[in-house]
């Protein structure tokens, strides 16, 4: 099955070097997790231009830590300060903030990581099982096939995860649309290049990425700069006790178990399984009473249904190269950037690289326990940096990274551009994930869709002719429409927004409740 | 809240002993003087947390105690990016205070060098009487 592959992956990603690489990355992840507005998306995007030095090893062993950090550090912003970094810890506030208010702060915390770090192991463990019997399912799959899961892929990210189906899809066609700019492969001609020579070549995905993102943010930001202080709880009573534990074990599997699959369908994220998870623990618990009171229960499970459903969220990356988050759109970057192409031959062709990479996963997994068990309380100190130097710095290192591409000023000025389009898309909350997935799996999509047509002739049925891509689309169908029927059945959803601000925490059914719009941003 | 004729009396609060100990100076000060207080923490707002801004409990708790010395007394907090020293002296002027206390931290001989020093900057915008203190007062 892949165990041995397994061992050998331990065995390279245990030299001094990459661990090295592993630690600065959990690190890095940790920090950024734990800032709100700043998540591993960006973070990896900031770093990109590092994989032209980097051997892509390390490279890939740095931004994996990156990823599962920001999971971990999400946890801690959430239970000190009720304010969730990012979407999928938006469940873990709702409890977790009660009980450090509690005075049980530390307990949230260590349910928290434990939590995180049970999670993480064993679904990085079922995606070591999983991933070679997908490649060899994959392995058949047509054309055809493959456009219908970047079509399933491209509406789930649109519909599911935003806030506002529409809004998602709309920032989706922004996406495929910056991803069609440049020189079509199969005829030469120049598509929207609009005469200029820079962007025959296309747009660089650092540029749209690092611009969205980073310039976005920031500009964001300085738009509404000055805002009150929030109050940090203190890490305060005992660790795990004995019955926390006894409470805590069950929610634990229940939420890896529900993380895993969602976050390995090509309709993934982690923002369902935490609404998920948090529903079921509410009802299956022996302590209802407690539950919006700070029900450790009500950690544990979401926190584990969180970093389950990141390591599902490489299934689909590593198995078909389809990315189903923005980090995801990212990682798949900084794979074509060493020519590699994330696809059912990687397991093959790549194979030590990918069974390193896992076997890191294993690690970091290890490291950011020992990291933010006992520094919670160093970690919420990185909150108080004030916000002009670290947005000065995040600016500065991402017009270093868009110059370092080419070394060409055009790229800062469309950097700029792209930035300000990344600015009016959060003012007007247009989720910036479906917009980078776009960029990135577009042309992708649109490859296998003219490989497919050009096998048929120009036939449109042939989209249609496996039974695998009827039910892919039908899926995806689903994914468009159920999520609007709901939307017009049961009125709008609670947004991340209300809660930040302290509103009371509406929890609605698990159905249609989805997370933050601003996944990737966070 | 109150207001009145006569003398006010302006504090630099921030929720450490410094803080506390100014405190303490500005309320015997007040009581000399028949004074009332205006008791000012503020916050530049620009980074999320602000370790020095009074809030929750602690705010509760200051106002208990601000609350049984039975001194008229107002609390500001301004968030409007201005430090601490800009904000005194606003305070200060509009108030028409006629004495400024505030906290001094103890800095060791580096610290002098790299950092700006906040009391320095009050000693000179402020042109009232200013009181610096480094410890509580006497019988407290």
């Amino acid at each position: 099955m892949g165990l041995s592959e397994l061992a050998g992956g331990f065995a390279d990603a245990l030299t001094p070097i990459n661990l090295l690489f592993a630690l600065i990355g959990v690190v890095l992840g940790t920090a950024v997790g734990v800032l709100p507005g700043i998540g591993p998306a960006m973070t990896v995007a900031l770093l990109l231009p590092a994989t032209y030095v980097l051997e892509p090893t390390s490279a890939l062993i740095m931004f994996a830590g990156i990823y599962y950090g920001g999971m971990y550090g999400g946890s801690t912003t959430s239970i000190l300060l009720n304010t969730p970094g990012e979407s999928s810890s938006i469940m873990t506030a709702l409890e977790g903030n009660k009980m450090a208010k509690a005075g049980r702060g530390a307990a949230a915390l260590a349910t928290a990581a434990i939590g995180s770090f049970v999670a993480g192991t064993i679904a990085t463990l079922l995606l070591a099982l999983v991933a070679p019997t997908i490649v060899d399912l994959a392995v058949g799959i047509t054309a055809a096939d493959y456009f219908a899961l970047t079509v399933l892929a491209f509406v789930a990210v649109a519909t599911i995860l935003g806030s506002s189906p529409l809004r998602g899809l709309a920032a989706l066609g922004v996406g495929l649309y910056l991803g069609l700019v440049g020189t079509d492969v199969l005829t030469g001609q120049e598509r929207f290049t609009v005469g200029v020579p820079q962007l025959s070549d296309g747009i660089d995905v650092v540029v749209v990425a690092v611009g969205l993102f980073a310039v976005g943010e920031a500009l964001y930001v300085a738009s509404r700069l000055r805002r009150g202080p929030v109050e940090v709880m203190a890490v305060s009573g005992h660790y795990l006790t004995k019955q926390d534990l006894r409470r805590s074990w069950k929610p634990w599997l229940r939420g890896t178990a529900l993380g895993f699959p969602f976050g390995a369908m090509p309709a993934g994220g982690a923002e369902i399984p935490t609404f998920l998870s948090y529903a079921a623990e509410r009802r299956l618990t022996k302590h209802p009473e407690e539950f919006g009171k700070g029900a450790i229960e009500g950690v544990a499970g979401p926190e584990a249904a969180n970093n389950a459903a990141a390591a599902g969220v490489l299934v689909p990356l590593l198995t078909l190269g389809i990315p189903t988050s923005a980090t995801a759109a990212i990682l798949l970057t900084a794979f074509q950037g060493y020519g590699i192409q994330p696809g059912p031959t990687l397991l093959t062709t790549e194979s030590t690289l990918v069974w390193t990479l896992i076997a890191s996963l294993f690690i970091g997994n290890v490291m950011l326990l020992v990291l933010n068990l006992p520094l919670a309380g160093v970690w919420v100190k990185v909150l108080r940096i004030p916000r002009p130097y670290l947005y000065a710095g995040i600016l500065l290192f991402a017009s270093l990274g868009c110059y370092a591409v080419n070394a060409d000023p055009f790229d800062l000025a469309l950097l700029l551009l792209v930035g300000v389009l990344g600015f009016f898309m959060r003012r007007y909350g247009w989720p910036v994930a479906p917009a980078v997935v776009g960029l990135i799996l577009g042309p992708i999509a649109e490859t296998n869709l003219r490989r497919a047509l050009a096998i048929s002739s120009g036939d449109l049925t042939v989209l249609v002719d496996t039974w695998f891509s009827r039910i892919v689309l039908f899926l995806a169908l689903a994914a468009l429409v159920v999520p609007i029927v709901l939307r017009v059945v049961r009125g709008p959803r609670s947004s991340p927004e209300e809660l930040q601000e302290g509103a009371p925490l509406r929890h609605h059914e698990p159905a249609h409740v989805a997370g933050d719009d601003r996944e990737g941003t966070s | 809240m109150s207001s009145g004729p006569g003398s006010v009396v302006v504090v630099g609060y921030v929720p450490n002993p410094r803080g506390h100990a100014a405190l303490g100076h500005a309320l015997a000060e007040c009581r000399r003087r028949g004074a009332r207080l205006v008791v000012v923490n503020n916050s530049r707002g620009d980074a999320l947390v602000d370790p020095d801004y009074v809030q929750g409990e602690a705010l509760d708790e200051l106002r208990a105690e601000l609350d049984r010395s039975g001194i008229p007394f107002e609390l500001r907090q301004p968030v409007r990016g201005r430090d601490v020293a800009e904000e005194l002296a606003a305070a200060a002027e509009e108030t028409g205070a006629e004495l400024v206390v505030i906290g001094l931290r103890r800095r060791s001989a580096v610290g002098k060098l790299l950092m700006g020093s906040a009391a320095q900057r009050i000693l000179l915008d402020v042109d009232c009487p200013v009181l610096a203190v480094k410890g509580a007062p006497v019988g407290e």
